[in-house]
């Protein structure tokens, strides 16, 4: 009985990670549809929001409702300016030369952010905007941070679900990632689209780094890095490209990280993570839901 | 003996760099701190070099490349702890097995994962960097001496000018062959189209398996030499952001230039030492704020690098591409 209580603890211990990790892999799936490049910065947007939360809540001391948006159109901006400043000249370079470009941006946030007059590299304790509360349902706990993680994380993945599937922008988003020159031939403004991914990305990053930051409430500027990698697994465990695999992706990852540490040891997640890894590369090197083996 | 008289050139030019730096060791000019950067910037070199064999010139996209960089690290190490290796002749047996481990894991490794293309290879190989720094973390579950994260101590320091220099030319010289013999025309052609390389009778996933193997093998070498350099090894001196410096140099330097790599090696360790040296303690913490600024700047100034696909007349090989 205790046992499975525990059990059961963990998993939504399990799903709260995997909520955070899913929100990043999101950004990380859809810029790498739209220009194919893996945006080593985007664990640094996500750090980012965790901080701009920080700042709003226990310098600013505003309301967690005024919070949010806030948050995310500053982690959206960032994302937008990300594309335009660094990732734009390079349109036509190698993608090799965008990639050292992503990594630059990354190591530049991290570190101009780490100087002792901005943010300084120490852990900085993220303040609980409310109380905690735990609701206990038989075996199960959960608290109340636990329950909002779930159900923002579950309303925006609606949101971007009616945005991607429902709308002009998300089906020009989709045409993108299918074929960029047969969709600039369509008249689809390329330039644009790959702007309003980013921003999307951007918004999202911000989303999962409050979330984080309630939840795990001990940030640092260098928080971004291991996230950020993991959620980029997450994206490509559940096929790259693709927007229900990067949820389910960022789940499974959450989950085994979460059990791993719980039942076995916890210096072994990470390395566990990446067996999984290997085994869905090597069983459908395209991904969970991937359709087609990518060509050369 | 042909060997030698294409390289003449470039043996030549060694010698003669040689000499140079062991005059200015000798007259006392440089302090420690700088003659272990200079050797340092061999080892990096050394070791780029086998990440531009992998991803330079096969084109098999590898973000793992610190972690062989750390197994050929370790197990030099821990030979040397193990039986007491002192001098030279002892060293070198020990340099070569660092790198032979390195080199072995990289084949075991290689032939499942180069199945896998681009993007993803370069997220396996990540993942595989990453799993061997955790390993290395634990690794005083092991065996005692390995340190796990408390880092790995007490390791002689054997490297001078000679031992690096000397490893440095040599395997310069092996891979320009390699990259200059069939192999190497292979290699290329695999990068530039695996499809027609294939349709053309190259055995595709051999040729890669060996460019893999071949590259890991510097990386342990380069590892070794810098274990038996700095005397003291830690396993998050060999994470997922060392992999990035090397990848920096091969693709600043240009991809498959070798030339290009001896350049970017020297300025990558320059830059970061230099400004190191250079501005005032106050101003350290902005290292790594000039650091990508340069780097986005040089990506956007030369996007092929800044030697792509070419070569410097010193490694004899005029004419070649």
């Amino acid at each position: 009985m205790e046992f499975l209580s525990y059990f059961l603890q963990q998993i939504v211990n399990g799903l709260q990670l995997g909520a955070v990790y899913a929100l990043i892999a999101l950004g990380y799936t859809m810029v790498y549809g739209v220009i194919r490049l893996i945006n080593f910065a985007h664990g640094d947007v996500f750090m980012v929001g965790a901080f701009t939360a920080y700042t709003l809540i226990s310098k600013w001391h505003l309301p967690v409702y005024l919070v949010f948006p806030l948050t995310m159109a500053v982690t959206a901006l960032l994302g937008f300016l990300i594309e335009k400043i660094a990732y734009k000249p390079l349109r036509a370079a190698p993608k090799n030369s965008l990639l050292i470009t992503a990594v630059g941006v990354s190591l530049f946030l991290e570190y101009f952010l780490s100087m002792n007059s901005l943010l300084t590299p120490n852990y900085i304790a993220f303040p609980r905007p409310f109380e905690v509360t735990s609701f206990h349902l038989g075996l199960l706990t959960i608290n109340n941070i636990q329950l909002s993680i779930f159900f923002i994380t579950a309303f925006s993945l609606w949101l971007l679900y009616l945005l991607i599937y429902k709308t002009k922008y998300g089906q020009a988003m989709r045409a993108l990632s299918h074929d960029r020159e047969a969709a600039s031939l369509m008249g689809i403004p390329v330039d644009g689209i790959i702007s309003f991914t980013f921003i999307v990305g951007g918004a999202l990053a911000g989303l999962g780094g409050i979330l984080y930051g309630f939840a795990y409430p001990q940030i640092n500027v260098f928080m971004g890095i291991m996230p950020g990698i993991k959620s980029f697994i997450a994206a490509v465990l559940g096929g790259i490209g693709i927007i229900h695999g990067a949820v389910l992706g960022g789940l499974i990852i959450g989950l085994s990280e979460v059990f791993v540490s719980a039942f076995l040891s916890s210096t072994l997640r990470d390395g566990v993570i990446f067996f999984i890894l290997f085994l869905v590369l090597f069983l459908k090197p395209s991904g969970i839901f991937g359709k087609r083996i990518d060509k050369v | 003996m042909n060997f030698l008289i294409t390289a003449k050139r470039f043996l030549f030019c060694s010698l003669l760099i040689y000499l140079v730096l062991k005059l200015l060791f000798c007259s006392g000019l440089l302090t420690e701190y700088i003659q272990q950067i200079i050797l340092l910037a061999f080892i990096a070199i050394l070791t780029s070099l086998g990440l531009n064999v992998i991803y330079g010139y096969t084109g098999q996209f590898s973000l793992g490349h610190a972690g062989f960089y750390g197994v050929g690290a370790y197990t030099a190490a821990y030979l040397g702890a193990a039986f007491e290796v002192e001098g030279l002749l002892g060293f070198l047996p020990i340099l070569f097995l660092g790198g032979a481990a390195a080199g072995l894991l990289g084949y075991v490794i290689g032939v499942p994962i180069l199945r896998l293309r681009d993007d993803f290879l370069a997220i396996a190989t990540l993942g595989f960097g990453i799993l061997i720094r955790v390993l290395l973390d634990n690794s005083d579950k092991v065996s005692e001496i390995l340190g796990g994260s408390r880092g790995f101590i007490g390791i002689p320091k054997l490297v001078n000018l000679e031992i690096a220099f000397g490893a440095m030319v040599f395997l310069l010289l092996v891979t320009r062959n390699l990259i200059f013999s069939q192999f190497g025309l292979f290699w290329r052609c695999i990068k530039d189209d695996e499809l027609a390389a294939g349709v053309f009778g190259i055995n595709t996933s051999g040729l890669k398996l060996t460019a893999f193997t071949y590259g890991c093998f510097l990386a342990g070498i380069g590892g070794a030499l810098y274990a038996y350099l700095y005397s003291f090894l830690h396993p998050s001196n060999f994470d997922f952001l060392k992999s990035i410096d090397f990848l920096i140099i091969v693709i600043v330097g240009g991809m498959g230039s070798i030339t290009g790599t001896i350049y970017a090696g020297f300025l990558w360790v320059a830059v970061i030492e230099g400004l190191r040296i250079l501005l005032p303690t106050q101003m350290l913490e902005l290292r790594w704020v000039f650091i990508p600024i340069l780097l986005i700047v040089v990506m956007m100034w030369k996007p092929f690098g800044l030697l792509a696909r070419k070569e410097s007349g010193f490694l004899g090989l005029r004419g070649e591409r």
